[in-house]
């Protein structure tokens, strides 16, 4: 065909970019959800805690993903510094993925345990107190700021639509948990029979007469890389 | 005995004069932000603990304000002027111009009050709400139709090839748009993206790399097309090659998302054919770049008294130079060096200042006279403008080039009982003379842009102003 037939008609121009703009998409994302070795499931994987999940969503309004990764690639220096390389498993409940792409802060995929809650507690009042070289701003309002989980439910209940499996029951109980977590006026028994025996509970902020925004992102902060067991070692498949 | 037709229609050039106009002012806003943000790095103290201007919810700012504001606003001034002159027709509607005005303008004002207030998506380069992601929709399927009305009414048989490139773009970027942005809402302003972790991931930076790829890349060929060979008073260097150049870089761009996701949980494959298709991209990336530069052919003389001629040949130089380093930076045994670091950072800004800005410039420039009738105010002015950017630039670039080079190297390095050498805290710790450098290289750069928006006041406003002043 020679291109002037293109050049003189809209629809033939528009058809033809929309075809060719749409294979390499097609190729690239379409395997992605039936090719079954894209996730492989691994033992430990849970949906986030609704108080983790607050935390989460704290993480994502304040733009940390701007500085911080969530992915640890699969190379020496970063298995020192960091932990056992990321797998796919460990965002599979992620709405949106936080794997960032730059580090002006270190990667937080396996923060989880690395400091005690005190640390975070004094690093989000002025991180150059802990790490004098740090670029990071302070983030003094998160423990003023009461958490408002009013509406931890309805965000479940839209997690579940996107294929996160919490349970009806874990949906109803979300506020009793949330509580149980920070550990204000409830206690853990059922939280850790819906959420299995792999999380944090503590009194995050250090405040122990109310639950603010910093209880719920160091919950989150805290249990980063901490749910599937790499202590075990695993039989090369490569 | 009647020579010649008369040309009945008038342009609509109302609609292009408020798009320059915001473009220059979003454009300066947006710089003045970048500079913010790279002094919050260099000086953490200036984030002064108040939520609003802290440096995770203003960069999603800066970054929105220079791309769909600034770039933005470019495109649909010199889209519209050139699809208007191209096809001897007035715009489609006057109504879905002054819509896509207001609703465009609109879309940015809720960016600036939503971001600030931490009210995001969470997706880089896509941080604007559900709500307002459905009035980019809507707009941008007003911008659609008012276009192709606009080629259909054209007096030409023929669509410029300016008009190929702005076509893919606006299809191209609504289908980005719309695949990446679906959610679930939980209210008015929360939502939960509805892929998980790796397909989120993949979809992400398909999207986000052809952003780049259509908004700034192919929609600013487009107005290269049209303003390099006008500027010059030169045809395009080669037909053919734009044919070939055009039909290869819209195939091609769109496989090399997963470059960002080298050594990630992505599946291997993925990240292989994005990088393989990223190394193909230099050609038709490339055949862009020579084609605009060689239609200086036999006029090269030009840019030694043409500073707008300068801006052209300067931004198609850093867009080649670019488009190499992409390519580079696509490989994984380099990736695994840059990802992550400055280097990157220093990349982006070599496009988006050095290509994007500029060649805007270049158009501003020529079309703020064409616009109001009148010459421009400084030459001279124009002059100063080109070099405090292209110093600007270029300190950013190098800045970001050692900091994010050091970075890497720091990050891998083993002393010799086989640890790691360095703290993260050290690696931060290097990097700050390179960040103070860098919002310099950024403050120069803010006040080119300031001489040009002075420049732009006086010459609008002082129509009766004798001929422009020797350069």
């Amino acid at each position: 065909m020679n291109h002037a037939t293109i050049e003189k008609s809209i629809p033939l121009m528009a058809i033809l970019t929309l075809v060719v703009v749409l294979i390499g998409g097609l190729v690239e994302i379409v395997p992605l959800f039936y090719l079954k070795s894209t996730v492989v499931e691994v033992k430990g994987m849970r949906p986030y805690t609704p108080l983790e999940l607050k935390g989460r969503d704290i993480y994502l309004k304040e733009g940390c993903y701007n500085c911080h990764s969530q992915m640890i690639r699969p190379f020496r220096d970063e298995a020192l510094r960091y932990g056992h390389y990321s797998l796919a498993a460990e965002s599979m409940y992620d709405h949106p993925f936080q794997w960032g792409s730059k580090r002006t802060g270190p990667d937080l995929a396996r923060v989880g345990g690395k400091y005690s809650n005190a640390w975070h507690q004094a690093h989000m009042r002025r991180p150059q107190d802990v790490a004098p070289e740090s670029v990071m701003p302070p983030y003094p309002w998160l423990e003023k700021t009461e958490l408002d989980y009013a509406d931890i439910a309805d965000r479940m209940s839209a997690l579940t639509k996107v294929g996160v499996p919490y349970t009806q029951e874990q949906i109803t109980n979300a506020i009793t948990d949330l509580k149980a977590q920070a550990i204000f006026q409830s206690d853990d028994k059922n939280l850790k029979k819906r959420y299995g025996d792999r999380m944090a509970l503590d009194d995050f902020d250090g405040i122990p007469d109310k639950i603010t925004e910093l209880d719920a992102l160091v919950a989150y902060l805290q249990m980063l890389g901490t749910l599937v067991d790499f202590s075990t070692p695993q039989p090369q498949t490569r | 005995m009647i020579a010649q037709s008369v040309t009945t229609e008038t342009y609509d050039y109302d609609v292009v004069k408020m798009f320059t106009i915001m473009a220059v002012i979003y454009g300066i806003v947006g710089f003045i932000l970048g500079v913010f943000i790279a002094s919050e790095l260099a000086f953490p103290d200036l984030n002064a603990g108040i939520p609003y201007i802290s440096f995770g919810r203003l960069r999603p700012l800066h970054t929105s304000a220079v791309i769909f504001a600034f770039g933005g606003s470019v495109l649909f001034a010199t889209s519209y002027y050139i699809v208007q002159r191209t096809s001897k027709a007035r715009l489609f509607s006057d109504f879905l111009s002054r819509f896509t005005f207001w609703g465009w303008n609109l879309v940015i004002v809720l960016a600036v009050i939503t971001y600030p207030l931490g009210l995001t998506q969470g997706k880089e380069y896509a941080e604007t709400i559900w709500p307002i992601d459905i009035l980019i929709t809507v707009v941008w399927v007003a911008y659609f139709i008012n276009f192709v009305g606009t080629l259909a009414k054209r007096k030409e048989k023929h669509i410029y090839v300016a008009n190929w490139f702005f076509l893919a773009f606006i299809i191209t970027v609504a289908m980005l748009h719309i695949v990446n942005n679906l959610a679930i809402p939980v209210n008015l302003t929360d939502s939960y993206s509805i892929y998980p972790g790796v397909q989120d991931a993949m979809i992400q930076w398909w999207y986000g790399h052809n952003a780049v790829g259509f908004f700034l890349t192919a929609a600013f060929l487009g107005l290269m097309y049209y303003f390099v060979p006008k500027q010059a008073e030169r045809p395009v260097y080669s037909y053919r090659l734009s044919i070939v150049h055009f039909w290869s870089l819209v195939f091609l761009y769109i496989w090399a998302g997963p470059h960002h996701l080298h050594y990630t949980a992505l599946p291997d494959w993925a990240g292989t054919l994005g990088a393989t298709f990223s190394i193909m991209l230099i050609l038709p990336s490339w055949g862009g770049m020579i084609n605009g530069i060689m239609t200086l052919s036999g006029a090269w003389h030009k840019l030694r008294t043409d500073p707008v001629l300068r801006f052209f040949i300067i931004s198609l130089s850093f867009y080649g130079m670019s488009t190499l380093e992409g390519p580079l930076m696509a490989i994984k045994e380099v990736n695994a060096l840059s990802h992550y670091t400055d280097w990157t950072v220093g990349h982006v800004h070599s496009g988006a200042l050095g290509w994007v800005a500029m060649v805007s410039f270049g158009a501003l420039y020529h079309l703020v006279p064409k616009l109001w009738g009148t010459p421009i105010w400084s030459v001279r002015l124009v002059n100063v403008h080109f070099w405090l950017a292209t110093i600007g630039i270029v300190i950013y670039i190098v800045a970001m080039w050692i900091s994010g080079i050091m970075q890497g190297l720091m990050w891998r390095a083993y002393d010799h009982f086989g640890n790691l050498t360095y703290s993260f805290a050290e690696t931060v710790g290097a990097m700050h003379p390179y960040y103070a450098i860098r919002a310099v290289g950024g403050l120069i750069f803010l006040l080119g842009a300031l001489l040009m928006a002075f420049n732009f006041v006086k010459t609008i406003g002082n129509k009766a102003a004798p001929a422009s002043r020797a350069a």
